[in-house]
């Protein structure tokens, strides 16, 4: 969707936990109250209370309780009663909802936030319930075969090689090492280092599949006017657009992304040098293509927190995404920057998001 | 259930034992399949995907015609699973493929058992297991193997020629579940007989069991309280609706009870009475079980029962008396 018709929307801020493989003790709410705390504190306000809306990410399979979502509503403070959304995937999705309510004209401000507890069950396994009913489910093929078999397209085509996927991971767990403190996986290990371990699911290594993690993350977006009525320094939101492609898999060529190209174009990501880029690539072949998608050249700088190789909360990390390109406009480290979530099995799912300093 | 000094868990099996109706594209797949045949079907540009869909992925446009497929093809990609799941379809190192039948141009998921990943490539030939028995469902292809090998299994002819309309798809998904820390607390103190709550910094509410966060205010409780046995009803029900797997016989009655101490009610059972004497304001104490069967449990309480105690006002019901609220 072109922003340029629409109100430009202010991310004040955003905080995320630390991602780590097992949360223990700590149930969903126990998590979300530390970063939405954090964020009432950065925009300087007290509560839930002091937003229009709130609207969250999260997906019940992960842990296994009906209805969690309306637990995690205990971590706000819902009296008197709020105006409360949820969608069951990712927060980056409750990020687009909120941003259409704030076009609508029905709110001015926003809460949004996404946790997820992978732990408890087999992800991949859990992750094979998203796909259709009668073809695919029933076979239980799960997330990780998915984009093996992707990946393995792309190097039988010559497109990209082993070598280059092992780059992409160094990279992402350097990055780690020097800019991401909530970081799960981080290193100085080189592609060279990499290569030596033995293969996970053929063609990939298990450093090429993210992590498992559990956390939350949060955020506060409002119009540029109530941003500089709290007088809080914020990144705008100049363009968001998504697509979906077929769950017909073999329908789709699956060494591209045709919805983040389409999506990408809608959101303008072309209008001016990207300065830094976050993408969610779950494997490492995934950020080849994604940046490839985005028309991204060498002078953007590619997941510098590490992206979700580091650490993926899943329902939380589409929104990190978006708070790690906007806190880093925020620092004044870059001007303009994409933000990238994904969703479903071979990146089937894309939102864009353009951000830019005020 | 399993319990530290940190984390309280338990292992559980959730089930969605979904029955699917198939409608007529995917039924008649299936139908196919019963039969040992593989039929795709006709797309708007003519391409025959595989397996079949309702509506084409690029157009929309609702698809009706089946074409006759075979069941040999050609790897497209694949990968190789050395360690199988336990809800994978082999439990031996097997590929999953994507595998491109002559007479389709879509290739459809399924997996391989070619024994060993050095006899897997891009490019090579495979062809359909057919199950012993066929029913009609996904798990009558058993698979794909090497074309060159030899297939010797006896293969028995369809029990019905029935076209399928409805699919059993149950899913059992295996979680490891841990309570809390509110949680935990809550059912560690049940374990020594003593029910305790958690009370709101800012509200004063007392929450039993507690939840870790007053769901008012937004704020992490820590205070403990701890509870009476006694309570009073604030509402009530009588059930009369068998509930398949529930040992308790209807009528039976559910109470809201409100814990001296506590301000926020609690559900339980209420028993040792008549059902039609139960009423609002009614004082009742806990019937523990003895504490050899006490465990992280609820249960651990039988049911609450009346006690000769003068029934509280309605206005006073959920009133933090000592603190004068």
């Amino acid at each position: 969707m072109r922003a340029d018709k629409m109100r430009d929307v202010a991310i004040v801020a955003f905080a995320q936990s630390n991602c780590q493989r097992d949360a223990g003790a700590q149930n969903e709410v126990e998590l979300i109250m530390p970063v939405l705390s954090e964020v009432f504190k950065q925009a300087g306000i007290n509560n839930a209370q002091d937003v229009d809306f709130t609207c969250s990410g999260s997906c019940d399979y992960q842990q296994g309780a009906a209805f969690a979502f309306v637990a995690g509503v205990d971590a706000l403070g819902a009296v008197p009663p709020i105006k409360e959304s949820h969608v069951e995937m990712d927060a980056a999705w409750a990020l687009y909802e909120a941003w259409l309510k704030i076009q609508m004209g029905q709110a001015e401000s926003a809460l949004l936030y996404g946790f997820g507890k992978s732990s408890p069950g087999e992800l991949p396994i859990v992750l094979s319930q998203q796909l259709d009913p009668y073809y695919l489910a029933p076979l239980w093929v799960d997330s990780i075969a998915f984009a093996a078999m992707q990946a393995r397209t792309m190097l039988d085509s010559g497109e990209i090689t082993e070598n280059d996927m092992a780059e992409v991971v160094a990279r992402s767990r350097n990055n780690a090492l020097a800019n991401n403190p909530h970081a799960q996986l981080k290193g100085d290990q080189t592609a060279a280092d990499l290569l030596k371990e033995a293969t996970y699911v053929s063609p990939l290594r298990r450093h090429d599949c993210c992590p498992i993690s559990d956390g939350a993350c949060a955020m506060i977006i409002c119009t540029i006017e109530k941003a500089k009525e709290w007088g809080k320094p914020y990144a705008v939101i100049k363009g968001i657009d998504h697509r979906i492609e077929t769950h017909h898999i073999g329908s789709r060529d699956l060494s591209r992304s045709v919805s983040t190209e389409i999506a990408a174009k809608a959101a303008g990501v072309a209008n001016g040098p990207v300065d830094v880029a976050e993408l969610y690539a779950p494997f490492s072949h995934q950020e080849i293509i994604l940046k490839k998608a985005l028309g991204l050249g060498d002078d953007t700088v590619v997941n510098p927190s590490g992206g979700v190789l580091a650490g993926n909360v899943m329902m939380a990390s589409g929104l990190s995404r978006i708070g790690e390109v906007a806190m880093r406009i925020i620092r004044g480290e870059a001007k303009r920057g994409v933000a990238h979530a994904t969703s479903g099995p071979c990146l089937q799912q894309n939102l864009i998001t353009v951000l830019e300093a005020k | 259930m399993s319990s530290s000094a940190e984390t309280l868990s338990q292992a559980f099996t959730l089930g969605y034992t979904y029955t699917r109706s198939t409608g007529p594209i995917v039924g008649q797949f299936l139908t196919s399949l019963r039969a040992r045949k593989m039929v795709g079907i006709k797309a708007s540009d003519g391409k025959v995907l595989m397996p079949p869909v309702e509506f084409d992925p690029v157009s929309a446009a609702a698809l009706t015609e089946f074409v006759d497929v075979a069941d040999s093809g050609v790897v497209k990609t694949w990968c190789w699973v050395k360690e199988p799941r336990k809800a994978h379809p082999s439990d031996k190192p097997f590929a999953w493929a994507m595998i491109l039948l002559d007479g389709a141009d879509t290739p459809m998921l399924h997996w391989i058992d070619a024994g060993d990943e050095a006899a897997m490539s891009t490019g090579m030939r495979v062809k359909v297991r057919w199950a012993a028995e066929t029913k009609g469902v996904m798990d009558d292809l058993n698979g794909f193997v090497p074309e060159s090998v030899a297939l010797l299994t006896e293969l028995k002819p369809a029990a019905s020629d029935e076209p399928i309309i409805g699919v059993e798809s149950p899913s059992y998904l295996t979680y490891n579940f841990t309570a809390g820390k509110a949680t935990s607390l809550y059912l560690r103190s049940m374990k020594e007989g003593k029910l305790v709550g958690q009370r709101c910094p800012k509200c004063r509410n007392v929450y039993i069991p507690p939840r870790g966060s007053c769901a008012a205010c937004g704020v992490p409780t820590e205070e403990q309280v701890t509870l009476s046995n006694k309570a009073t009803v604030e509402s009530f029900t009588i059930v009369y609706i068998p509930i398949p797997g529930n040992p308790i016989k209807p009528p039976y009655v559910i109470a809201n009870l409100v814990l001296d101490g506590a301000n926020l009610s609690f559900l339980h059972l209420l028993s040792e009475c008549k059902n039609e004497d139960v009423r609002i304001g009614m004082r009742v104490e806990a019937l523990w079980r003895p504490e050899e069967e006490w465990g992280f449990a609820m249960e651990n309480i039988q049911y609450f029962k009346p006690i000769d105690e003068p029934d509280m006002p309605v206005d006073q019901i959920g009133k933090l008396i000592d603190e004068g609220r």
